[in-house]
């Protein structure tokens, strides 16, 4: 029954995913239409469809989640058919019925299949049915200490013992032998009864390190259903991912097909079509079992995109539209590597808060063809000049690189990063570079608890190594140079002997101090590491075509593409790099030697100070100087974005002086109050 | 010849040391740098020529005729900043803390002279103690005869000066005379009279960096244009300062090769000013955008922030730039906002620099402060100076020009010479709801018919165009193009000639 392909479709969405859907819509000659919310009047979506259509204030949920105001959108312009992205309603059986009803085709899966997989118990027992593995476990209540011994032992070491009623790690045990399966159960009966009030136990396999790896499937209307491989998602935050791939490092072939077959038998044993992905938790031993099925296109998708070079949005759509797969199983062939880092418009440095404001500057790497055999793909949903709110999803591009294996594509995503430029909100960068460099992340060595177990006190920029000190110390010293090289063209100059500087500069970050010479002119420089090569000077040959005023350096070092953010400082220059960050004065030799005399200036101790987190406007102080405060009391509240923040002691204390007065407009850092 | 050239070296040798190794590595303590090191760092290096090297007092009381040190406690010459000629002086405080005698007085006169003779900026580096009390009324006599050349360089040559060490009594009024005080952090400040003497007066207990700190003068006092962490950041910024302003009032701007394009859009200005009337933005975010390269020299950065003046450049030549920020107090004019600009906007007319102008303003700040405080004359004190300007004038209105603000903010009508407006702009007496509540008072009873008249009075005015019709605006532009516009205009400009009435000098409402 296939119809003709659609010659409109709305798009129910925003953001990144949004124009994404729209570039290929726009490849297959289809028309699309945007909705959008007040609040997203303005945004690259609206501007970038061939219509858009108002649905609503700035809440999602009397916007982009209100089902009527989506079919009176498609009614009103006349689409076929609606991709609803992911998120909000992708996954709404509600929804996919009230297309329905009005004639209008949901592009994505059956009704049925989104409700059996929506529910997480009716999933499992879909999942058992089909013959996909799950986590073995005790069927139901274990009755004593004997049954819990047999039964972890049937289920195999480790087991974890849980009550039905736990959490937050209360009444769990992790037991590796029968003699701690024993005692777990005892213990854990007796926490849950004291805690809970239940002392009902359940035991299931304990997977130690798990993984996230997921299957992509793809199905029509026609009964056939493909899997297109993994996905690793294992880089994540407080179950948020961030970095996800394809391949995955874990997988060998046969544990791949194995997966695959499973992710394919759940689909088609819920009459499942359109695109879909079934989560796995994997063990390091490759052993893996269903976690769900999600039933929309994911986030993560472009990794699989690049490896098998389909593109998904446009199957979903001509499965919408009735066609028959055009690929069968044995043509899904897997080429490369792909990692997909997700922009997140959070603040590293302050534990991932999220951040809000005016994007003063965006500037993401280039895409296409890069250095080598790699590529790189941008999926952004905003542009310069945009507004990032509070109201939504705080993702506001994911930055995509494929490469002929993974330390390729891995070293493609760290030059990118480096080139992508964002100001005027605080976002993940810093992190997702320092990430590339992690010795760990580059082994494939992975686990959902990486990032609380390599930053478990947060985030800090890495700390230079050599390579890095080297390259941020040659693009110091060569941008120094061209502003020195330039001010010998200033106007005015005494008529014999103008301007005439040294060629040797001492740059200074981080307590180091290189000693260098510089010579060239744009594009190509030579920088002497004085006293550094064997038996000499090393020379390292630079070629750049940057500017000053320019955020990003982007050139050779020694051979190497190298990118380099940059940002003049007082006496130097501030410098980003492979989640490096530089503050390097660039000093002549004898500025250097006299700047030895300077008193290094103590950052004022700010846990005695309430300082404000965000730019905005002081609403009221709830305290006095001389009061006592405990812990969590209330302090002061500000207003941001017509959100009241309420600031709060982090410790108990006494108000010593208090700085600011209702009304006041504050910065980011000011200093609210001081404690004694 | 050989003997006397030793001679010479030993002689320089003994002066280059000052007061000693000993009070110069306790200068070094301190994170304060030599008066001659100073000089190495805010010169080219090599190009300082030094003057009087072999200066002494002539002081006969007290003993000092036992103590002599040759430079007599300030050094000066002059040398070039980036190829371009500057005299200096510094303060030496390892000789008699830097005190003025009659001697080291007249050193710093012979500089000044020069200075003015050669038509070239002048830069005085302050650390030091004061009047030589030793010597009493001659140095009070030093002190007059420098403020004297203070006030007839002014205007004529750009004077500045850098405190980076005590400075206080009658050291004060000299840099007070100049165009820029620059303070360092933390190890200078500045005060006519010190905390003992407040003590003693007022009862008042005070620390110096209280009383006169950086941190008091670029916030609280408005004394200083701008403060560094330490010495050598300092200096390092004062080369960058330099290379903003000419020679001398006759000179033109000096101009560095650009890198920047002058046709360069940015579509992001299109959005920067926000849907509502009462959400602020940032304005440097438009200055960056439009100047050379995003380089802001910014001056008085933190006092009466609800206004922004620096430097900055369009087609590597040199501008000053004057914006309200919508960001603080809504951008209002108050009287400490219409001072710091005031002074800024009349630095640059004596010096040839062209000013831009972006306008937000929603007027002058109503209360019983302002007006006690005498907001009416400090206000016309801004009116005045651009009134005065006849230096190229390019104005931007981006939103808000009401009131009397708008007269004042560079208009048309006091000889602004190229005024735009972004569509978004509203040039009115008032805001609309304001003025509907006036206009219609008897109908404010009436909350739906007075926001009929507020929408009628928005509808008619809250736009560019009525002034735009009357010729007030010379062009409607798109912000995304403001860059290109104001480059055309300061080229169109370059040759401008407009000459006020002569006069001994004018009557500003100090």
């Amino acid at each position: 029954m296939t119809r003709l392909m659609f010659s409109k479709i709305l798009i129910a969405n925003r953001g990144e995913i949004a124009c994404r859907v729209m570039r290929t819509a726009r490849a297959l000659g289809i028309a699309t239409v945007a909705v959008h919310s007040e609040a997203d009047k303005d945004a690259l979506h609206v501007d970038l469809a061939d219509e858009a259509v108002a649905i609503g204030p700035a809440p999602a949920a009397e916007s982009y989640l209100v089902v009527e105001r989506i079919v009176d959108a498609c009614k009103a312009t006349g689409a076929e058919a609606v991709h609803p992205g992911y998120g909000f309603l992708s996954e709404n059986a509600a929804f996919a019925e009230a297309l329905a009803a009005a004639g209008i085709v949901f592009i994505g899966p059956p009704v049925e299949a989104i409700r059996a997989m929506g529910d997480k118990i009716e999933s499992k027992r879909a999942a058992d049915r089909a013959g996909v593995s799950t986590v073995p476990g005790s069927a139901g209540v274990v009755a004593d200490a004997d049954e819990a011994v047999r039964i972890a032992g049937e289920i195999g070491y480790p087991v974890m013992i849980k009550a039905s009623a736990g959490g937050g790690g209360k009444g769990m045990r992790v037991a590796h032998s029968a003699e701690e399966a024993r005692e777990g159960f005892e213990r854990a009966r007796s926490e849950a009864k004291s805690s809970f009030g239940d002392d009902r136990i359940f035991i299931e396999k304990f997977i130690v390190e798990p993984r996230h790896v997921e299957i992509q499937v793809l199905g029509d209307t026609h009964g056939n259903v493909i899997h297109l491989g993994e996905r690793e998602c294992s880089i994540q935050r407080r179950n948020q991912k961030i970095v996800e791939e394809a391949p995955s490092p874990l997988l060998d072939q046969a544990t791949r097909e194995a997966m695959g077959a499973q992710a394919v038998a759940l689909a088609k044993a819920v009459g499942y079509h359109s695109a879909g992905t079934v989560e796995f938790v994997a063990g390091q031993d490759k052993s893996f079992y269903f976690l769900e099925m999600n039933t929309r296109l994911q986030v993560e998708h472009p990794v699989t995109e690049l490896v098998t070079g389909i593109d998904l949005v446009e199957q979903m759509i001509r499965v919408a539209a009735g066609e028959a797969l055009a690929i069968a199983q044995p043509d899904v062939r897997l080429n490369g590597w792909a990692v997909e880092s997700r922009i997140y418009a959070e603040d590293p440095y302050r534990n991932f808060l999220p951040s809000i404001g005016r994007l003063v500057r965006y500037q993401p790497p280039e895409a296409g063809p890069a250095e080598g055999e790699a590529f790189v793909r941008v999926d952004s949903g905003v542009r310069e000049g945009g507004e990032i709110s509070m109201y939504y999803d705080p993702m506001i591009a994911k930055l995509v690189t494929h490469g002929p294996d993974r330390a390729a594509a891995v070293a493609q995503m760290g030059r990118s990063l480096d080139a992508f430029h964002i100001a005027g909100i605080e976002h993940n960068i810093p992190f997702l570079s320092a990430l590339m460099e992690h010795p760990r992340w580059r082994e494939g060595r992975l686990s959902t608890g990486f990032i609380d177990e390599e930053y478990p006190d947060g985030f800090q920029p890495r700390s230079a190594d050599e390579a890095a000190e080297r390259v941020i110390t040659a693009v110091a010293v060569v941008i120094d140079h061209i502003g020195n090289t330039r001010r010998q063209g200033i106007s005015g100059q005494l008529a014999s002997g103008g301007y005439g500087f040294p060629a040797r500069r001492v740059v200074r970050f981080d307590g180091r101090e290189i000693r260098l010479s510089v010579s060239g002119a744009i594009p190509d420089f030579s920088v002497a590491f004085l006293g550094e090569g064997a038996g000499g000077d090393e020379l390292v040959s630079v070629h750049s075509h940057w500017l000053p005023g320019r955020p990003v350096w982007s050139g050779m070092v020694a051979g190497s593409q190298v990118h380099v953010q940059v940002r003049p400082t007082v006496t130097g220059y501030a410098l980003a790099h492979r989640g490096v960050m530089a503050f390097a004065d660039v000093f002549t030799e004898r500025e250097a030697e006299l700047a030895a005399h300077m008193i290094e200036k103590v950052p004022p101790d700010t846990s005695k100070m309430l300082l404000c987190p965000m730019p905005g406007l002081v609403v009221s102080i709830a305290v006095e100087p001389g009061q006592e405060v405990k812990a969590g009391e209330a302090l002061a509240i500000v207003e941001a974005m017509k959100m009241e923040n309420v600031l709060r002691a982090e410790r108990d204390g006494v108000v010593a002086r208090i700085n600011v007065e209702p009304g006041d407009s504050l910065a980011v850092d000011d200093v609210i109050m001081e404690f004694e | 010849m050989k003997e006397i050239v030793a001679a010479l070296e030993a002689r320089r040798e003994t002066a280059r040391l000052g007061g000693g190794e000993k009070r110069i590595d306790a200068q070094h303590k301190r994170g304060k740098l030599t008066a001659r090191e100073r000089l190495e760092l805010l010169l080219d290096e090599g190009s300082f020529e030094e003057f009087d090297m072999f200066v002494e007092h002539r002081c006969t009381d007290f003993g000092m005729e036992q103590q002599k040190i040759p430079g007599d406690g300030v050094v000066t010459g002059w040398g070039t900043v980036n190829g371009r000629t500057a005299f200096v002086f510094a303060k030496d405080f390892t000789v008699f803390g830097g005190s003025l005698s009659e001697a080291h007085a007249r050193k710093i006169m012979k500089i000044q002279d020069m200075a003015l003779r050669a038509r070239a900026p002048i830069i005085g580096l302050f650390d030091a103690g004061g009047a030589r009390i030793q010597e009493g009324v001659a140095a009070l006599g030093g002190y007059g005869e420098v403020f004297q050349r203070n006030v007839l360089a002014s205007g004529v040559i750009p004077q500045i000066s850098v405190i980076m060490g005590p400075c206080a009594g009658g050291d004060v009024y000299s840099p007070a005379m100049t165009d820029f005080i620059f303070m360092v952090r933390d190890t200078s400040y500045m005060f006519v009279t010190g905390p003992d003497v407040v003590k003693t007066v007022t009862n008042e207990t005070v620390t110096p960096e209280e009383l006169g700190g950086a941190s008091i003068h670029t916030t609280k006092s408005s004394i200083a244009d701008g403060a560094y962490d330490n010495d050598v950041a300092t200096l390092i910024q004062m080369r960058r300062l330099m290379d903003f302003l000419p020679a001398n009032n006759v000179d033109d701007v000096p101009e560095l090769p650009s890198f920047d394009d002058a046709d360069r859009i940015e579509p992001s200005l299109d959005t920067l000013v926000p849907d509502s009337p009462n959400k602020p933005y940032d304005i440097k975010e438009l200055i960056l955008k439009v100047a050379d390269e995003g380089d802001f020299f910014e001056l008085q950065e933190a006092y009466a922030k609800n206004i922004v003046i620096g430097f900055g450049r369009m087609e590597g030549r040199t501008v000053g730039f004057v914006a309200n920020q919508p960001m603080v107090l809504a951008g209002v004019l108050d009287s400490d906002a219409s001072r710091k600009a005031a002074r800024f906007v009349r630095f640059c007319d004596c010096f040839n620099i062209p000013i831009v102008t972006f306008v937000d303003v929603p007027g002058f700040l109503p209360g019983t402060a302002q007006e006690y405080g005498g907001l009416i004359k400090h206000g016309a004190k801004l009116l005045f100076a651009y009134a005065e300007a006849t230096v190229p004038k390019v104005t931007v209105i981006t939103r808000k020009a009401y009131g009397g603000a708008y007269d004042v903010m560079s208009s048309k009508h006091i000889r602004g010479d190229v005024n735009y407006a972004w569509p978004t702009a509203e040039i009115a007496v008032m805001g609309p709801k304001g003025a509907a509540e006036i206009l219609y008072r008897s109908e404010l009873g009436d909350p739906d018919r007075i926001a009929a008249r507020i929408k009628e009075y928005e509808d008619r005015f809250a736009n560019p165009f009525v002034a735009a019709e009357r010729g007030y605006i010379d062009e409607v532009i798109r912000p995304r193009s403001t860059r290109r516009r104001v480059a055309r205009a300061l080229a169109m400009l370059r040759s401008k000639q407009l000459e006020n009435p002569w006069k001994k000098h004018d009557n500003i409402p100090l």
